[in-house]
């Protein structure tokens, strides 16, 4: 490994982290222009696995950064990259938390808040669309709506859901 | 939104109109860092494909430490920053209740646990990713956390009946989001700051008007 490698990838991904509005993935396309491109410590498929991997384990899939890292330049490498991704984002993040905690009662955070509501609520409806959209075909939109009613509807654990799906998708019905 | 017949009486809309914090003296509230910690890694693991749904199925419906309206608001300072959203979310309830020591264990308690088995699961991967019936497993799976995602936002959308702007607005405000995101591909950030700004100056215009 060239010596200030480490400490280069720290860097880069304190930046990502500031640009990262809508979470990490939003800035995968610099993430891949950095780390396959100008840096090459990852193939392509290294780094579609790392989001692949992450999207389909149990967890955030924020972790994605840590694979990078990690099949960069080992534990280190994880440690540069989640590092990095998580200092700027969680500082300000608690920052301003306490900042509108602290002024509940103001005009211009109730606004804020309740202005904000319904199109967090429309971003998690546009999420689910995008998750289910992106694979061709109908069946796994059917399994997507089933379960949403489901989500909604019932108190049906969230693991029983999951290992149906699976189990649906080994046998080759989605 | 009809109500969920699961809706928990803590998180009545009524009863907490904007979701301040104490204004339900017997409200539940993690008793330890340790069950803070616990909480949120067991949540984390069962979150197959992100975990914004088991995060608010375990804090607002199981251990009912905030409200619909309070989660929605964590989601909303999360969205507008940049950063993980729900790490952001597992911070800012865990600063709530025990400071920065809470955060950093709400935090910690969402990954550590899901980092060390991403991390084995990458040397499986290479061997499995081609196994048709793991690829279609993983599919299934995919497909049941985005409904788990659109299920969320439909219960959250009980959390709009106490909402200044009216019920007619929030929807079409809901509605411009999902089309702008999910139909025409518009980037995040425009989305956020245009629609942003204007339901944020519609929000304040009503509750100037209200005198509130």
């Amino acid at each position: 490994m060239i010596p200030g490698f480490l400490p280069a990838l720290f860097g880069h991904f304190l930046v990502f982290s500031l640009l990262s509005i809508g979470g990490a993935i939003t800035v995968a396309p610099d993430m891949h222009r950095v780390l396959v491109g100008e840096m090459a410590v990852l193939t392509d498929a290294q780094f579609n696995a790392s989001i692949a991997i992450a999207q389909a384990a149990p967890g955030p899939n924020i972790l994605f950064v840590a694979l990078m890292g990690y099949q960069a330049a080992g534990l280190l490498g994880a440690a540069a990259t989640l590092g990095g991704i998580l200092l700027p984002a969680t500082t300000l993040a608690l920052a301003v938390s306490r900042w509108g905690h602290a002024r509940q009662d103001w005009l211009a955070v109730r606004a804020f808040k309740s202005g904000m509501a319904p199109i967090v609520i429309g971003l998690l409806v546009a999420t689910g669309w995008i998750l289910t959209a992106q694979t061709p075909g109908w069946t796994h939109v059917l399994l997507t709506i089933v379960t949403a009613v489901l989500a909604w509807r019932t108190r049906l654990h969230v693991l029983v859901m999951i290992a149906v799906g699976g189990v649906l998708g080994a046998l080759g019905f989605v | 939104m009809p109500e969920s017949p699961d809706a928990p009486v803590v998180g009545d809309p009524s009863a907490t109109p904007h979701g301040i914090d104490g204004s339900t003296p017997t409200r539940p509230r993690p008793e330890s860092l340790r069950e803070l910690f616990l909480t949120f890694n067991w949540l984390a693991l069962q979150g197959f494909g992100g975990v914004i749904a088991v995060t608010q199925r375990a804090l607002c419906e199981q251990k009912r430490w905030l409200t619909r309206e309070e989660f929605v608001d964590a989601l909303a300072i999360g969205q507008v920053l940049p950063g993980p959203n729900v790490v952001n979310v597992a911070l800012m309830i865990g600063d709530r209740f025990f400071g920065w020591r809470g955060a950093f264990t709400a935090m910690a308690g969402m990954l550590v646990v899901p980092l060390v088995l991403v991390l084995a699961l990458t040397a499986l991967y290479d061997h499995y990713s081609t196994v048709p019936a793991i690829a279609g497993a993983l599919r299934g799976m995919g497909a049941v956390s985005a409904g788990l995602i659109v299920g969320t936002a439909l219960k959250l959308a009980t959390a709009l009946r106490g909402n200044p702007m009216g019920v007619g607005a929030c929807a079409a405000l809901l509605g411009l989001t999902f089309g702008a995101i999910a139909l025409l591909r518009w980037p995040l950030p425009w989305v956020l700051l245009a629609l942003g700004s204007m339901a944020c100056t519609f929000a304040w215009r009503r509750l100037a008007a209200a005198g509130a």
